[in-house]
């Protein structure tokens, strides 16, 4: 049980890993998907592992086993705090795509060009269009 | 009755925001008119907290009213008032600023973001749970990945993609932090786990030391030490400035989380992570100063050139905070406070010149309006940042170099005054090269960049007073910098003796009995008010 659950949390880490550091925005997404999987079922493993066992300590029962009930609730709230961040990550991907035209998480220049005057790389974006008029 | 005033810094965003983003979305007149007199009655507030903890009680706000290790607590002392003070006024002097250059209007829901980034900056300061710091951090990014994009951009979005990924990365490394603490203690409760670190015997205390380093790189990324300092470049000089310029106090949120965990749980003393944290966070401090000074130096942008200015003050602060010793945490304070201030100046002066000259890349380029005003402004960030007298820069590095005396006494005052000098240099090149050698460069060139849009007008006194505000509050704090020390000094005993905070989160009776009365407590306890109106 213990070396299934720590080989699980182990495999699912190193996958997201790889995939965050593949640098494309899809493979981003589901490595910090698999990421935050492998810490949701660590932070469930850290209560120490007990199966069938309910979160209440009994004591009328024969064999007081229970289950730590603080790290379901670690886990609950980690799981709708990665969602949300998830959904947030899928909609900066989006627009990123759509501004840049590549899925690539790298910057293609951040130092301007010093001899090219035109408006490429600056912090400030006083370019043509307002941002208000897009929205 | 009074401890209620501990979560108004958190209540208050939390109404005012939803407020705006929903009521007033269509309205920004109105929509500021909340915004700015939310800021102002955080900032009345914290004044009040800052002087509730000032004689040294700590006062607890038990959420639900559950007693402390299974309970949330937010706890009040000198370093989290100082810290929620100092977050609102500078929130309030960059408001002004989005507000009067009109950068709130680039975007949708600036205001109703920005309220929701204070209700968690604020949170994480004054929360004196480990689980309850994680999910403010979640609510302060959250709102930083909205403002860190705002007004939109190809160079923005894709920076800002960046730093998103790379907090997500963070905040999985805090639960897996957070995870291990709790397999090896079972708590999660800040003054608990100080407790129960203590009891643990050196030699089964492995994981426990796994915990204190995987904490410590997670506030690393956020305080933007080497070698995980990669992300500030791009975010702070393509985020908008006023965004920027606030984001001066995220770096702080990292330096104040390793200061509380790592000195009220793994502080000075403990067996089981002995002399560990210094030994990784001394050295890192050190390349982090000489990253900063180089990059001040290398910058071929303005606005790259004040992030690394910024990654070399929170070195200079790292290196105060890794000997864990009270005198110099008690600089560190100060320094924080000044280096909030410095950066958040630049950023603002930043802004007032960029926005006129049209890029900010460090070329000379024909000077723009008002020239000597916005040369004026940026001598003084300048300066401050540098540590030169007579701001209040010079003081904190003297403070920080004076409290550095010991082994690591060579290594420390060469890292501080040669990365000072490396960052003067820098600065004076910017400096003269946009002001100065703007004399030089005739404008019927024909090629600036800006020459299809009319030149911004004039910065108005309102445009430019926020500016002038910030560096008011350095020359500020250098006048009164013997009670702003003292107050350090006090936020850096208790820190060092933490009995008193670990008595007032723990002892079920704090809320109904006087602490002094308590026998086995001593003359710092905290003599915690009846509040009657609670059952």
């Amino acid at each position: 049980m213990e070396a299934l659950v720590a080989s699980a949390i182990g495999v699912l880490t190193a996958c997201g890993v790889y995939l965050i550091l593949r640098l494309r925005v899809f493979a981003a997404i589901l490595g910090i998907s698999l990421l935050s999987y492998a810490v949701n079922v660590f932070l469930f493993s850290t209560g120490r592992l007990a199966t069938g066992a309910a979160p209440i300590l009994d004591k009328y029962a024969e064999n007081p086993v229970y289950t730590d009930p603080l790290p379901q609730a670690l886990v609950l709230t980690a799981i709708v705090i990665s969602f949300g961040m998830t959904a947030v990550l899928v909609m900066f991907t989006l627009g990123a795509y759509l501004e840049a035209g590549h899925d690539r998480i790298d910057m293609d220049e951040v130092e301007p060009d010093i001899d090219d005057p035109i408006t490429e790389g600056i912090a400030l974006d006083m370019s043509a269009e307002p941002a208000e008029d897009r929205t | 009755m009074i401890e209620h005033w501990i979560i108004a810094p958190v209540a208050l965003p939390a109404i005012i925001a939803p407020l705006i983003g929903f009521v007033m979305r269509h309205d920004i007149t109105v929509a500021r008119a909340f915004s700015v007199a939310g800021n102002i009655l955080l900032v009345a507030i914290a004044a009040g907290l800052v002087g509730l903890a000032g004689n040294g009680d700590v006062y607890v706000y038990r959420l639900g009213d559950w007693p402390a290790p299974f309970g949330i607590v937010l706890v009040l002392d000198r370093l989290s008032a100082t810290m929620v003070l100092l977050t609102t006024v500078l929130a309030l002097i960059v408001l002004m600023h989005a507000i009067a250059s009109g950068w709130d209007k680039r975007g949708r829901h600036f205001h109703a973001l920005w309220q929701f980034q204070l209700m968690g900056i604020c949170g994480a300061f004054l929360t004196g749970d480990a689980f309850n710091l994680f999910v403010f951090f979640e609510v302060l990014l959250i709102a930083s990945y909205g403002l860190m994009v705002h007004s939109g951009g190809r160079v923005r979005m894709q920076a800002g993609l960046q730093y998103l990924v790379m907090n997500l990365a963070g905040s999985t490394l805090f639960l897996i932090a957070l995870g291990t603490l709790y397999a090896t203690t079972g708590t999660l409760n800040i003054a608990d786990l100080s407790l129960k670190v203590q009891q643990m015997n050196p030699d089964d205390a492995a994981l426990l030391r796994v915990a204190a380093v995987l904490l410590l790189l997670v506030f690393a990324i956020k305080a933007a030490i080497v070698p995980v300092h990669f992300w500030l470049p791009a975010t702070y000089a393509n985020a908008p400035a006023p965004v920027a310029a606030l984001f001066a106090i995220m770096t702080k949120v990292g330096a104040y989380a390793i200061i509380r965990i790592h000195t009220i749980v793994f502080g000075p003393g403990t067996p089981a992570t002995e002399g560990l944290i210094s030994s990784v966070l001394f050295p890192a401090a050190l390349i982090t100063i000489a990253v900063g000074a180089i990059g001040v130096l290398g910058a071929r942008r303005l606005m790259s050139l004040l992030a690394y200015s910024v990654i070399g003050s929170m070195g200079t602060l790292m290196l105060a905070i890794s000997v864990f010793e009270p005198h110099a945490m008690t600089a560190a304070l100060y320094y924080i406070i000044h280096s909030t201030f410095a950066a958040a100046a630049l950023f603002i002066i930043a802004d007032l010149v960029v926005s006129r000259r049209g890029n900010d890349i460090l070329r000379p380029q024909p000077k723009t309006l008002q020239n000597g005003l916005f040369a004026a402004l940026f001598f003084g960030g300048a300066i401050a940042m540098a540590g030169m007298p007579p701001l209040s820069g010079f003081l904190g590095k003297l403070l920080i170099l004076d409290a550095l005396r010991g082994p690591w006494m060579a290594a420390a005052w060469i890292a501080v005054l040669v990365g000072s000098l490396i960052t003067i240099l820098g600065f004076a090149r910017a400096g003269s090269t946009l002001f100065w050698k703007c004399e030089q460069v005739t404008p019927e060139e024909g090629t600036e960049p800006i020459d299809s849009t009319p030149p911004p007008p004039e910065a108005s006194f309102i445009e430019w007073a926020p500016a002038g505000l910030a560096i008011l509050a350095l020359a500020a704090l250098t006048i009164f910098a013997g009670p702003a020390v003292r107050y350090a000094e006090g936020g850096a005993t208790e820190l060092f003796n933490p009995a008193s905070y670990i008595g007032a989160v723990l002892d079920p009776e704090a809320k109904t009995k006087v602490f002094g009365k308590d026998k086995k407590d001593d003359s710092h306890a905290k003599p915690a008010k009846d509040h009657g109106e609670d059952h």
